[in-house]
């Protein structure tokens, strides 16, 4: 499977595949928590340029990942979430505690860029 | 004469065949025309379904879940069954942010996105017995009317 998390100074970026069901959220989960435990970690990226679908597993891994971070203060972002995606997140109540990007803001762009 | 269409799946309940069951309902509906949301909203209902078999239904044991179709004028109606533990309460289990499973990290987002996506959302479930989810949406554009 490639590559699914990167670690950018403090920053999480997790590279959501092309479908993120059930199936991919335990794999991600996995992967993810495994570098939150490794690593000092202040903030999450899901970064959905891939994605074109998502159901309410999807919620389960971003709420997770969320609610780890929160007690230090730390952010979740989402980016490059297409209209199917933003449609999800903002359904579920996501968008009141997560930043979702359709683009890709500057900010990001800088720190993360290789 | 009745332009009624129907098809069954029947899968093994691992976490790798969700996939397979979004895209050949996805492919099924295709001859009504249906435009990209609907098709991303029938998805997302039936990975719904299928993901709570899987994970509530069968607790993970490998089982079979029976996916079936049927196309009747311009309603597509999906039908999710598995024969797994059954849910006690279906009121309860169909409330927002309601799981049995909060340490698996699930959402309890489930049927409300059924019930978001689709246009009528039913549940009949015996304990002990397995559970059975019907869905109805209304599906393509007024032009394909005599698309057969």
């Amino acid at each position: 499977m490639e590559k699914c998390v990167e670690v950018s100074g403090t920053t999480l970026v997790i590279k959501v595949p092309r479908e993120l069901d059930h199936h991919s959220a335990e794999y991600l989960r996995g992967e993810a928590d495994r570098i939150l435990g490794e690593k000092s970690i202040r903030s999450i990226v899901f970064d959905f340029e891939k994605t074109s679908f998502m159901d309410s597993s999807g919620i389960g891994l971003i709420m997770g990942r969320y609610k780890n971070i929160r007690f230090t203060g730390g952010k979740v972002t989402a980016i490059r979430a297409n209209e199917q995606i933003r449609r999800i997140l903002t359904l579920s109540g996501m968008h009141k505690v997560i930043e979702i990007y359709e683009g890709e803001p500057e900010v990001l762009e800088r720190g993360q860029r290789r | 004469m009745s332009s009624a269409n129907e098809m069954k799946l029947e899968f093994d309940s691992r976490s790798c065949n969700e996939g397979f069951a979004r895209v050949a309902v996805a492919a099924f509906m295709t001859q009504m025309n249906p435009t990209l949301e609907e098709v991303a909203d029938v998805k997302t209902a039936l990975s719904e379904a299928v993901t709570n078999s899987i994970v509530h239904g069968y607790e993970g044991e490998v089982q079979k879940i029976i996916v079936e179709c049927r196309i009747e004028g311009k309603e597509l109606r999906v039908t999710v069954i598995d024969k797994g533990c059954g849910i006690e309460d279906v009121a309860q289990a169909m409330e927002p942010m309601f799981t049995t499973k909060p340490d698996a990290e699930r959402s309890g987002m489930g049927f409300v996105f059924m019930e978001a996506f689709m246009d009528e959302v039913r549940v009949e479930s015996v304990p002990g017995k397995g559970t059975c989810v019907f869905m109805r949406k209304k599906v393509g554009q007024p032009a394909d009317e005599f698309n057969q």
